[in-house]
């Protein structure tokens, strides 16, 4: 007999998606050394202090995205987003470090290279990734990409186009930072939105009750929302912060 | 019945499978890296090979709830062309990855002078990463074969408890067996093991350390055959734990020398929502 449920689904991380790529590194350091065993915390900084004294490339593979690699297996996979993020910005990773990493990532770093970009690229020059991650189709890099760097440097015609895919595919649009301001009075996302609910209705199948949520963030009478709490690399909520 | 099937390509499987699969009681896969039937011509398409079994092919198994790792190498049949060669240079990149759990599949297709080269330095690798090592044997002149890849285990740095001779059979069974090595067997119609023989084995040789596989993948092969099997020792008088160390145990302790199996499915809350496989690659 096996105890392992069909579909066993809840992330087991209290640090996920948005809270993520949200939260100041010094934050999420503290957080993460709270709930880290002896072992791992121990890996983890002295991980941290040879990525800061080491950064930048150097022979086939660097300690520190050696660290990245194997950072799942020594904290844990719930948490090893937050440790990958850590590595990366002790290691200052730049645009082509980030580039390197993420092409030659599995998933899962992959996934902590979208969540480290509002804090290590102050400018769009990381929206290829941003765009790489949302052609595919794995849910998990898809919301990964929708945090606050897409909604700071993606134009408007690539993210009406994620937050479409994310009805499309599931991901939960609260995954979707910066939402209501984005979404505020844009009539082009309306009409998308509208044509994608028809298409569903005539095809008999249900339309997704986000659909309707995001609609609603369209309509230009709505109260406009108060300005995003998230100002760039290092203006972000605390920890806890996780909208809804 | 758990079960864990330690050989399969997934890569070459439909999503019905992977729901057959999971019916049946399959839980955890490892998918190592091979060929793919039409020949790859540089290293690139092993990257983009290798990436997916890391990114893609474990999202799709986790949302039928099955864990998926695997085992990458450059395989014996394709070490025999130069073009691919550079991927070796590649490899140890690779082999840190956290769900990698062996190097595999390497060994001996036509027992060249490449393929002897190839198994050496990736056998190297294996001792190199800390990682078990998922070994072929030919379905030519088998039994030279094993023989030939028993040596060179032999002489390489991976004690013989770390290596999985797979694809074994009546005639290799014992010399693999007295060798040390974990025992593998494919059962897979028509050209590898099929229950009944697979059965009569575990009579004559015991359950220790034998691991059986379907070895799924693209021709003409069956995802459920391990249940088959467990279904055919109960129904031939073995035991409930009999079965559960063959399909499940046996494999989380071989896997698990690598230190990186890791048998929590990660599924994504998103994906327990709706998921993205359901809805095509639109
Ligand atoms: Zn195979």
């Amino acid at each position: 007999m096996t105890h392992l449920p069909a579909h066993q689904a809840t992330p087991a991380a209290d640090t996920q998606g948005t809270t993520l790529a949200r939260t100041p590194p010094h934050d999420l350091h503290a957080h993460l050394a709270d709930r880290l065993g002896e072992a791992a915390r121990g890996w983890l900084d002295q991980a941290l202090d040879e990525a800061a004294a080491h950064p930048g490339a150097h022979g086939p593979i660097s300690v520190w995205e050696l660290r990245l690699a194997e950072a799942g297996r020594r904290c844990g996979p719930e948490h090893a987003d937050a440790a990958r993020i850590l590595i990366l910005h002790a290691a200052r990773a730049d645009t082509d470090a980030l580039t390197r990493v993420y092409a030659q990532g599995t998933a899962a770093e992959r996934r902590a290279v979208l969540h480290a970009l509002p804090h290590l690229v102050p400018g769009p020059q990381a929206l290829p990734l941003v765009e790489d991650a949302l052609r595919t189709n794995d849910t998990r890099l898809l919301a990964a990409a929708v945090g606050p760097y897409a909604a700071r440097h993606l134009d408007a015609h690539h993210w009406r186009h994620a937050v479409l895919k994310c009805l499309f595919t599931g991901v939960p649009v609260t995954e979707v930072a910066d939402l209501e301001r984005r979404a505020h009075a844009d009539r082009e996302l309306a009409r998308m939105l509208g044509d994608y609910a028809a298409e569903r209705t005539a095809a008999g199948r249900p339309v997704p009750e986000d659909l309707h949520r995001v609609l609603t963030l369209t309509d230009p009478t709505a109260t406009p929302p108060a300005p995003a709490a998230d100002h760039g690399p290092n203006g972000a909520e605390g920890p806890h912060g996780k909208e809804s | 019945m758990r079960i864990f099937d330690p050989h399969i390509h997934m890569t070459s499987r439909t999503t019905d499978d992977y729901q057959a699969m999971h019916a049946a009681g399959v839980r955890a896969v490892v998918e190592p890296a091979f060929w793919l039937g039409q020949p790859r011509t540089s290293p690139a398409s092993f990257l983009d090979y290798f990436d997916s079994l890391l990114g893609w092919e474990p999202f799709r198994a986790a949302q039928y709830g099955i864990a998926h790792h695997c085992t990458l190498a450059l395989n014996p049949k394709e070490a025999n062309d130069p073009r691919c060669l550079p991927v070796l240079d590649e490899l140890p990149r690779y082999l840190v990855k956290d769900q990698v759990v062996a190097v595999g599949e390497i060994g001996y297709d036509s027992m060249t002078p490449a393929e002897d080269t190839a198994l050496a330095a990736q056998l190297q690798l294996a001792a190199d990463h800390q990682l078990p090592a998922l070994v072929h044997t030919p379905h030519r002149d088998k039994l030279a074969g094993l023989r030939r890849t028993l040596d060179v285990v032999r002489e390489s740095a991976l004690p013989t408890d770390r290596v999985l001779v797979d694809h074994l059979n009546e005639t290799t069974v014992k010399e693999a067996k007295d060798s040390g090595c974990w025992l593998g067997f494919s059962v897979y119609p028509d050209t590898k093991m099929d229950e009944e023989r697979m059965v009569a084995i575990l009579r004559t040789y015991g359950p220790e350390q034998v691991l059986v596989n379907s070895a799924a993948d693209w021709g003409r092969s069956d995802p459920l055959k391990t249940r088959k099997v467990g279904d055919l020792m109960l129904a031939e008088g073995f035991g409930e734990d009999d079965v559960d160390r063959v399909l499940w145990r046996n494999p989380v302790a071989f896997y698990g020398l690598s230190g990186r199996l890791d048998l929590d499915i990660a599924a994504t809350e998103a994906t327990h929502e709706g998921n993205s496989i359901l809805r095509g690659g639109a």
